[in-house]
């Protein structure tokens, strides 16, 4: 692995798309022109559990314009035993919501219209959607293991005795609410089959995935399946493991031969079928001396998942890198219930996990009387707390200093409800954040060059929206050492080299450290055997992701501090977030621009889970309620205030040739709980449920 | 979403003619109520009648001081106008304080009054809603009542009306002018909503096919200092959890007249007439206001999730009239 010298990389530039998709020239899935396309509108049970005894299409069959209608009854046999994709394989329901047909007719307006008479009869069955009753009842299991690369729970050392012992104890439970992702862009597919296999524009995080998918469920060889997903408007996690919106569109097109059918998931359907983020319930106990070092953690999370499959968000994830203590446990437990499947959703695990690790530091510094920052430092281990290994670069401290200078914290006075302005209680607040540097494996890319020195760079990669096709430009670029203007990237088409997933922050790591290797190859291949000059017919090289030789000998981790100033209206308890300001380690920055949008818009979303956002189930029923953007409240441009995003200088040579240790996640995490902290020392009042709403400060007003 | 029909109204009587024709019809003014409840197959209207162009877009002074506001008059419009502004400054920041920008571009006045109530259970026919379908039950009582009525509710429904317009019209006595099939009528506004009783479906005293033309507010010399306080749970675009429409007359102290309109805590405006007569005749204390906000909640009958309202609503009160006695002296 030799490291790229940076020319491109660092260039705040402007997304190479940016113009086109200003100017409605960069086509999303849908926008896809296509012949003659037909439209699917789904059909979706109105029970929770139970088993269809009867349907009836005749009404929507008779409209004009309808073309097809997908029941259970005619859904072609499906090859996977992915439970959240075998829809319309019997008829049984296991959430309400859930789809159990489509219509396919000539407008999407004629689709819904029909989608609405097909005439469902139920037998319905009691269901069980109640987290917290399954916990009172002890309805949970251990889950099993999501990522190899960290394990599920741990023990080390003896954290009972220890929390006995400890001279200064914190035991407290926090809950995080269900979010969901809610991209602007939504769920959509073309579907198209034709003589020789299905062509797909699908709006995703993992075209490769899609492929993969689609192949398995509908029988084919995965390169009968093609798979556009050049432009994707956010994602969000949601778009990464498939869902069956993809099914269904690929079963509705296979109704209608030689026609492509369009599908967009309505607002209400992005609530069921894409996946969310399981509400958590944390119990953490810290045990600390009269100094304020840990001598105890404890992590323990609660949360839910589907009966059709299981998906565990591992929110003690975070939890054995953050701070040295020689004794340490974190727990994870599950209660399946009669629920959609949740999914990966920005910074799964570290996102809930640090919102109550962070919280429960907060209230051990009171506990101890030590500033907040300073605790930090103070538990600051030399070497990864689990396994010992050292990091490969670690600037939690120096983020901590950086964002304390900057924010003005060091004359902050601890003693909470101690400043009013104009009728405002103001506090402020500050939690570290950490994301672990992932690399995920799969991808290959493919370099031409042509000899008038013309790079095409060919994988199947995609941009979200978050601007990776700028920054990977950039990466390549250096790569390849020439001008920005030599390189052509292109992404997002399955007839390129797989690519990973998008997700996990890891997107320039792995696409990037497999396009470095891919320069370093095509300039070896020059050297021995064109003499260093490219041949009249150019070259072409086609490599894998290399193994990175310092994954075993190092930790490798992005850290960073949040910072949050709070006000609550006395009277009314309305709270407003006039200042949030992060400092940030992550390694190379590769383009300043595109990376502090990322941070900003992370930090933004903290703000958001903090103080707006929940998904509100009604158990009677099955299904949340709230199940659109004016009742599911994200932050308005309101809500937020000056937001503040900066990172230090980090030169890490063993995280990949690029030094980059992946920037989409950590804004999120850690920024809740910066906010809950100042809440409390605005108010002296500790909310440990989020979203942190007026109704529940106004009883202390 | 079912297949409608659409037609322009020419004049007002040729709009309310169609709609007396066709039991199905509904008006559309901006549509960003309606077609929305359309879409979620809420509202079923066969025939969308277009009343933008038959509804004036005018906002006059009239003879006796008081300003007149046509039915299409836009939101944004209304909000902007430099007489409302001056004269009702109430009314502009209510509007303001509604929805967005594009949204309050396209909304109408008439429509804005009429919207509907924004009850999660009203807005999913998969559940059951008295209001939607009388007899079918009340899903909120027992379910997500957060947002939902504490005053004038009723076994049947907790639904409160959404908009903001309509407590400062109602604090301003606004009047409001319809004609129908059995002709014109002045109707005040804070008798045009109703209380959901045991006929929930019905939000107003309209019949079908009574058009909205205009609102008249009526000459207030003491509204040029009026306050709109909207309190919800983020900082723009969400509808009210309490609101306060406000307006204060103060003689040597005394209070002479006062006007104070709440939002979101019924399934109308909800003048707090109680609370005015206590305040009337005495100094503007905050002591004497809280018992007066406390006398207008005594009987608030809050659910599950929403008894805050009642210290909110309170709180809410005293400050909105304390602000503007401030701005007073
Ligand atoms: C996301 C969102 C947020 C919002 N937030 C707020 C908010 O915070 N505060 C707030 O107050 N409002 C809010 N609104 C609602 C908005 O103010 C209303 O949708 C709008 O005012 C309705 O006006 P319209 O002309 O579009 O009505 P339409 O949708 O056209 O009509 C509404 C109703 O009025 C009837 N109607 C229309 N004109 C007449 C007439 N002249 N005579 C008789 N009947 C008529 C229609 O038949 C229909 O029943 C929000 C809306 C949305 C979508
Ligand atoms: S409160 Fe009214 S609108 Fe809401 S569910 Fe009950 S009856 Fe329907």
């Amino acid at each position: 692995m030799s490291a790229v010298t940076p020319r491109a990389m660092g260039q705040a530039l402007d997304r190479l798309e940016g113009a086109d998709k200003v100017r409605g020239l960069a086509p999303y899935a849908f926008e896809h022109p296509v012949p003659h396309p037909a439209y699917l509108s789904a059909v979706r049970s109105t029970v929770a559990t139970g088993e269809i005894v009867g349907i009836d299409c005749s009404q929507a069959s008779a409209q004009p314009g309808v073309l097809a209608v997908l029941t259970h009854l005619n859904a072609p046999r499906l090859g996977t035993d992915d439970g959240e994709l075998r829809i319309l394989q019997s008829g049984d329901v296991a959430f309400r919501g859930q789809f159990v047909g489509g219509v396919i007719a000539e407008t999407s307006e004629i689709a819904r219209h029909a989608a609405g008479l097909v005439r469902v009869e139920y037998r319905e069955r009691p269901h069980d959607v109640d987290l917290e009753s399954s916990r009172e009842r002890g309805q949970l299991r251990v889950p099993q293991q999501t990522m190899a690369l960290f394990p599920m729970d741990i023990d080390k050392g003896d954290v009972d005795s220890a929390l006995a012992s400890a001279a200064v104890q914190v035991d407290c439970t926090y809950r995080t609410a269900w979010y969901n992702h809610n991209p602007l862009e939504p769920h959509t597919t073309i579907a198209r089959w034709t003589s020789d296999g299905l062509t797909l524009h699908v709006s995703t995080q993992h075209p490769r995935g899609v492929q993969t998918t689609v192949a398995t469920a509908f029988r084919l060889e995965p390169d009968q399946v093609r798979v556009f997903s050049p432009h994707v408007g956010g994602a969000f996690g949601s778009k990464g493991p498939r869902h069956s919106d993809v099914i269904l569109a690929v079963m509705a097109a296979q109704l209608v031969p030689d026609r492509p059918v369009r599908f967009a998931l309505t607002r209400h359907e992005m609530f069921t079928q894409t996946g969310y983020r399981t509400p958590t319930i944390q119990r953490v106990r810290l045990g600390a001396d009269t100094d304020g070092r840990l001598t105890a953690v404890s992590h323990e999370s609660i949360e839910q998942t589907s009966r059709l499959k299981e998906f565990a968000e591992h929110a003690t994830r975070a939890t054995p890198t953050v701070y040295a203590t020689p004794h340490l446990r974190t727990r994870q437990q599950l209660a399946a219930l009669d629920l959609p499947t949740p999914v990966i959703m920005r910074a799964p695990g570290e996102c809930p996990g640090m919102y109550a690790l962070e919280s429960a530091m907060d209230e051990l510094a009171i506990a101890c009387g030590l500033d907040p920052v300073e605790l930090r430092l103070r538990n600051e281990p030399d070497t990864h707390p689990l396994d010992g290994l050292p990091f490969s670069s670690r600037n939690l401290s120096a983020c901590l200093r950086e964002g304390a200078r900057r924010f003005g914290w060091e004359s902050r006075d601890p003693t909470p409800r101690a400043r009013r302005r104009d009728g405002w209680l103001v506090g402020t607040g500050m939690a570290a954040t950490t994301y672990p540097t992932l690399r995920l494996p799969g991808s290959k890319v493919t370099i031409r060059v042509t000899p008038d020195g013309r790079h095409t760079v060919l994988m199947a990669a995609v941009d979200i929206g978050t601007g990776t096709r700028t920054a990977l430009t950039q990466v390549a670029a250096d790569a390849l050492r020439v001008d920005l203007a030599q390189v052509e990237l292109r992404l997002g088409d399955t007839a390129y080299p797989p690519a990973a997933p998008e997700g996990g922050s890891a997107g320039i790591t792995s696409w990037g450290a497999t396009i470095c290797e891919g320069a370093d190859e095509l300039r070896r291949r020059l050297a021995a055997d064109h003499g260093g000059t490219v041949p009249a017919e150019g070259l072409e090289v086609t490599v894998d992701m290399p193994e990175n030789p310092h994954l075993k000998q190092y930790a490798m981790h992005a850290f960073g501090a949040q910072f949050a100033e709070v006000r609550v209206r006395e009277e009314t308890g309305e709270i407003r977030v006039p200042r949030q300001l992060g400092v940030y380690a992550v390694g190379r920055v590769v383009n300043p621009k595109t990376a502090r949008s990322q941070l900003i818009g992370g930090m933004t979303m903290g703000l958001s889970m903090a103080l707006h956002e929940a998904s509100l189930l009604d158990p009677r029923y099955g299904h949340v309620v709230n199940h659109d953007l004016a009742t599911y409240h994200v932050s308005s441009n309101a809500d937020v205030g000056t937001v503040e995003a900066y990172w230090i200088e980090e030169d890490d040579p063993y995280v990949n040739p690029m030094g980059t240790k992946g920037i989409g996640e950590i804004g999120i995490v850690g920024a809740a709980a910066a906010i809950a902290n100042a809440v409390h020392h605005a108010t002296g009042v500790r909310i440990r449920e989020l979203p942190i709403t007026l109704d529940k400060l106004l009883p202390y007003a | 979403m079912r297949p409608f029909r659409y037609e322009r109204a020419t004049d007002p009587s040729s709009a309310v003619a169609l709609l007396a024709r066709s039991p199905q019809a509904a008006f559309l003014g901006g549509g960003t109520n309606l077609v929305d409840l359309m879409k979620l197959d809420v509202a079923r209207p066969e025939l969308l009648v277009d009343v933008r162009g038959v509804t004036s877009r005018a906002i006059e002074e009239l003879p006796d001081g008081g300003v007149r506001i046509g039915a299409g008059v836009s939101n944004s419009d209304l909000a902007a106008d430099p007489l409302i502004r001056r004269r009702y400054p109430v009314v502009a920041q209510a509007v303001l304080t509604g929805a967005s920008t594009q949204l309050r571009n396209l909304a109408t006045v008439g429509g804005n009054l009429l919207q509907r109530t924004r009850c999660v259970y009203f807005q999913d026919v998969s559940t059951a809603c008295n209001k939607r379908e009388p007899g079918a039950g009340c899903s909120a009582i027992e379910g997500h009542n957060r947002d939902l009525a504490i005053l004038g509710v009723s076994p049947d429904c907790i639904a409160t009306h959404p908009s903001d317009l309509a407590v400062a019209l109602a604090a301003m006595d606004a009047m409001v002018r319809t004609i129908g099939p059995d002709g014109s009528r002045t109707i005040p506004l804070t008798e045009l909503h109703r209380l959901p009783g045991s006929e929930p479906q019905h939000d107003n005293v309209l019949t079908h096919g009574e058009l909205i033309t205009a609102v008249d507010l009526p000459p207030l010399a003491f509204a040029g200092r009026s306050y709109y306080r909207k309190i919800r749970d983020r900082a723009s675009y969400a509808f009210a959890l309490v609101s306060v429409a406000a307006a204060i007359d103060l003689a040597d102290g005394q209070v002479r007249d006062v006007r104070i309109a709440l939002g979101g805590v019924a399934h109308k405006p909800w003048r707090a007439t109680r609370a005015e007569d206590l305040l009337r005749g005495g100094p503007a204390t905050e002591d004497r206001l809280r018992r007066a906000a406390e006398a207008e909640l005594a009987d608030a009958q809050p659910q599950a999730d929403n008894a805050f309202k009642i210290p909110l609503a309170r709180n809410a009160i005293v400050r909105t009239v304390l602000d503007l006695v401030e701005v007073a002296r």
